[in-house]
Order: C-alpha cells, then structure tokens, then sequence
C-alpha cells in the first residue's frame, strides 16, 4: 500500500518553495487556477478515474457553488462562508437525489444524463437574469470571516494550497482504503462487487455526492478569488476540459489528477506564443498523450518506473 | 441441517421456463454438484441462487433463513459467495486487491473513516491483505502475488475468483464450471482446491461440465434437462440412473 504522508508531504514541499520563487502576479494567479481545477479534478477522478463513472456535467456543480456564494452574498447579504456551506450542502442534496436515477444508467446512458444534467444547470444560470446578471455574470464581494478579508495573491495562494493539501490527504486515504476498493471493484466488475458484499448502488451514490459537493466548495472559492461569476465556468465546455483533465493525467490516479489539471490549465496560456496555432498544437499534444500514453501521464511513468514487475 | 433449500423454483424468460418448478436440498458441509446438458438452466439455478435473477416462483432458503428476493449483496452479508463461468475479475486492479475485495464485507467500508485515515481501518486492512495473501498460496497463486490481474492467464484468473470467494469466508460457495477451459493437471488441482474448502466446513454447490470431476467430489448431483430436475442422488445412484444415461450422459457412459 502507497503511504499518503509521502505524497502529500511531497506536494506540500512543492507548494512551499513555490512562493520563494518570488513568482509574478501572474504566476500567483496561474497557480491558484491550476490548484482550483486541480481539486475539482481529484474529486472527479475519484468518480471517473475509480469508480469508472462518467460526468459530463461537472461544471454545473461548479456553477453551483459559484452561484450560491455569488448570489447568497449579494442579493441576501449572507456571509460568504455560511454561502459557501449552503452551497455544497445544496449540491449534495441535490446530487443525492438525481444520483439513484441517473447512476443506474451505463456507459453513454449515464454520459447523456449527466450531459443534460450540466445543461440544464448552466440554462438555469443564464435565465435567471434579475439574481444571477444572466450571460453578463454578476460580481462576488471579497471572501471574508467577519471583518477579516481574504486578498492578495499570496494568502489566497495560502489558502487554495491548504485546500488542495487537505483533499489530495482525504483522497488518497480514501483509495487505499477498503472503501477506495470498493469504487475500483464497481469500475471493473459491478457483478462481483456485487457479490463481494457491495452495496454497488449505495457506494456510487456517495462517491458522485462527494466530488459534487468537491466541485460547489470550489465554485464558491473560484467566485470569491475572480470576484465574479459567469454562466461559462459552469458550462459544457469546461465539464469537457475536467473530464479531459483526469483523461490526460491518469484515470484513476490522484497524482495524476494534479498533473492534467496543470498541464491543461498552462498549455494554453504557454501556446498563446503561438499565434493562430495554439488551438491545433494543443489539441495535437492531447491526441499524441492519448496515442501513445493511453491511461495517462501518472500511470505510464509509474508503470514504465517500476517497469519488469511480472 | 441443510445450508441450502430451494422449494418450487421457476424463473420464466419471457414465455420461457429456464427453471421449472424445481426443489432441491443441499446438506450443510456437503458438495452438491448440479449437471445436465448446455441450456438445461444449471447457471439460471446459480444466478438465482446468488440473487443476480429473483425467481419468478417458489422460495429459497438459506441456512434456514427465508433469501428468495434478496440484492446479492444482501445475501454476500448472509455467508453466500460465488464464482462465475466467464471471469468476473477486475482488470484494472492487482491481483491481491481482488482477492481482497472478497473480504469487504468484514471490514468497515464507510467513506468517513477512510478519508480521515483512522488506524482501525489501516490495521483491519493490513490483516486483510496478509490472509489474501494466505488465501493465494491455499489457490496455488503464490507467484502472482505482485501481479496485475490483467497479466494472469485464464487458469490462475480461475483459482483468483476462488479466492476472492473464500476471502468472504463464505458459508456457502457456489462455483460455476470452475474446471471449464483447464487442462487435466489444473483440473485436478482444482478438484483437490474444491476437497479443501469443503472439508473446512464449506457448504459447496458445484456446477460442472467435467463428469470425472463431478463423480469424484460429489456428496450428491442434481442431474437438470429443460430447467426440470431430471433426477437427484448420490454419485453412484446417478451413474446408473436410466433416464440420465439416456438423456445426458448417452449409451457411453
């Protein structure tokens, strides 16, 4: 068994020497949106990667968290955290109840359900012009406890760290637990969970609860760091861009989720050199992963790393 | 005391009886072999066993406890552990983690616990992967303890599933032509596998192609034809049953 501390204890090296790297604001901002998507990621690697369940509407709940922060905040005077908590409390009411109907379908069953789940989601937003500013967004206030506010790109940068920290902990106890088997059994085989003792139904409703309710925390923590929310990053696309996420780094690794989180997050921003191109370079640096790396960067290195085993 | 009771079972497929009013007992600690020809229902009786189909008709029960109806895992919980014909093995994980998934029912497998990394759970499952360990070397699996299982071949894949079911230290083990598609030697291995697990009190029934297979480990057989239970008795009551020699066996045997 893969020891946790290890993994965590190097992310948090990693993220600890990145500000004495004295990075730009830029940098600042880049790495908070990386480990934004990063944790919305290792929650959906959890549902996809592991429990081989897909989601083509994850962003909806992103979009959830944003909104509840967004409009609780403005039009209801709530503070932001209780806003925060009302959203993921929300979500997960909400994911639990569609969970049962929409996880006892299969394979593009489940990935049209869920597709329409997300836009159906994003629909809502954009009509509900008089709180949410329709397609225009609205602005969130500043993230704050009482009279303390959160700013500047460091301690925001602290925070999102200490984020990211706690749920890769969680995540990699949970898939090296007894219940971490219990997602990979349903992913290979829903009849012998089954008969191992599974509750399949159950463990797939709790696990597509926890990375809804991973993905409205962080919707929240997005609107409150860009101080604005916007129908698009609740939209389709992005629930593609998360799903490529988990593809490129590694279905069913927690590292891995780290690693297609970056790259996806800073090809673009690194190809924008490449004037006119940079949708083609990008695109073909995904099909060429694909190709040649098929279960993704994580576990090809990890395999390749241990290599000669059997 | 009988482990297993099985009282006017049919299951329809459409206007089809795949299993047609059958009863049937198996004595605790017993190996009960079911047989008949391809089609005869001998799976359809499994799966209903097992909870995978609920029976159109009739009442099942398990260690005197009334099961028919029963999810699968429901009935995991009750001792009831299987095999299956074609491999339910899952690939994408290491072949001591399928093993283990066979004792999820024993373990704590709640979300909380796990996320917070208790103690109780990292010990319970260190105790888990050594008897998984244990239970490879019983199923002669000992050189594929680092192995992924997509890298094992169909037979050691066979003995895994064995294993996997004996991790729920089952009190009723239903294996599906577990000798199907193995050679003579690895036959007989698993024949002497199925002797074990029966004489540490496992109540056994056995659904088997192999009739030298069946004839040496059988307590009793019920010979199936048409989802109808053709005849039932001991191995050598069985042999010379004339309705089974000329409906399945034929003049050969």
């Amino acid at each position: 068994m893969r020891k946790p501390v290890v993994g965590v204890g190097l992310l948090a090296a990693g993220l600890a020497i990145f500000p004495l790297l004295s990075p730009s604001a830029f940098a600042y901002d880049l790495a908070i949106r990386v480990i934004i998507n990063a944790i919305v990621v290792v929650g959906l690697n959890l549902l996809f990667g592991y429990t081989g369940q897909i989601s083509l509407g994850h962003a909806g709940f992103i979009g959830l968290g944003t909104y509840a922060s967004a409009v609780l905040t403005t039009h209801f005077s709530w503070p932001p955290v209780a806003a925060l908590l009302a959203g993921a409390v929300g979500t997960g009411f909400l994911a639990f109840v569609i969970a049962r109907p929409i996880l006892s379908l299969r394979g593009h069953h489940l990935a049209m359900a869920t597709l329409g789940m997300g836009i159906i989601i994003a629909i809502v937003l954009n009509n509900e012009m008089q709180y949410t500013g329709g397609s225009d967004g609205m602005p969130v206030p500043a993230f704050g406890i009482g009279s303390l506010i959160l700013s500047g790109d460091r301690n925001w940068y602290g925070l999102v760290s200490l984020l990211v920290l706690i749920v890769v902990w969680g995540a990699t106890n949970l898939v090296n637990s007894p219940a971490g088997r219990a997602l990979q059994a349903i992913h290979g085989s829903e009849v012998a969970a089954r008969v191992a003792g599974i509750d399949v139904t159950g463990v797939k409703i709790k696990v597509f609860v926890l990375s809804a309710v991973v993905a409205s925390v962080m919707g929240s923590v997005e609107a409150h760091y860009l101080e604005f929310a916007t129908p698009s990053s609740a939209g389709f696309v992005r629930s593609i861009i998360l799903m490529t996420m988990v593809i490129v780094g590694g279905m069913a690794s927690v590292a891995g989720s780290l690693v297609g989180a970056a790259l996806l997050t800073l090809l673009p921003q690194a190809l924008s050199q490449v004037e006119g191109g940079e949708t083609i370079v990008f695109g073909s640096i995904l099909i060429l992963t694909m190709i040649f790396m098929p279960s993704g960067l994580i576990p090809t290195i990890r395999d390749r790393l241990v290599g000669g085993r059997l | 005391m009988n482990a297993l009771e099985v009282i006017g079972v049919s299951k329809q497929f459409g206007g089809v009886a795949a299993v047609d009013d059958l009863s049937f007992a198996v004595r605790r600690g017993s190996i009960y072999s079911i047989i008949g020809p391809n089609g005869a229902g001998k799976t359809t009786v499994i799966n209903l066993l097992s909870g995978i189909y609920r029976p159109s008709a009739g009442s099942i029960r398990m260690m005197g406890e009334a099961v028919s109806g029963q999810s699968t895992d429901k009935l995991a919980r009750l001792g009831l552990s299987r095999t299956f014909q074609n491999l339910q093995i899952c690939m994408n994980m290491d072949a001591i983690s399928n093993v283990m998934i066979g004792g999820h029912v024993r373990l704590d497998s709640g979300f909380l616990p796990a996320l917070l990394h208790l103690p109780r759970i990292r010990r319970h499952d260190a105790e888990l992967r050594e008897e998984a360990r244990a239970l490879m070397a019983f199923t002669g699996l000992s050189q594929y303890h680092a192995a992924q299982a997509s890298q094992m071949p169909y037979g050691a894949l066979k003995r895994l599933e064995i294993a996997r079911s004996l991790a729920a230290r089952p009190k009723l083990l239903l294996l599906d032509e577990p000798a199907a598609g193995l050679n003579h030697v690895e036959t007989d291995e698993i024949r002497a596998l199925i002797e074990q697990i029966a004489a540490t009190g496992v109540t056994v029934v056995l659904v088997e192609h192999d009739m030298k297979l069946v004839m040496q480990v059988s307590t009793r057989i019920l010979v199936l034809d048409y989802g109808r239970k053709l005849a039932e008795g001991r191995p050598e009551e069985v042999r010379s049953d004339p309705r089974v020699l000329t409906a399945y066996l034929g003049a050969a045997a």
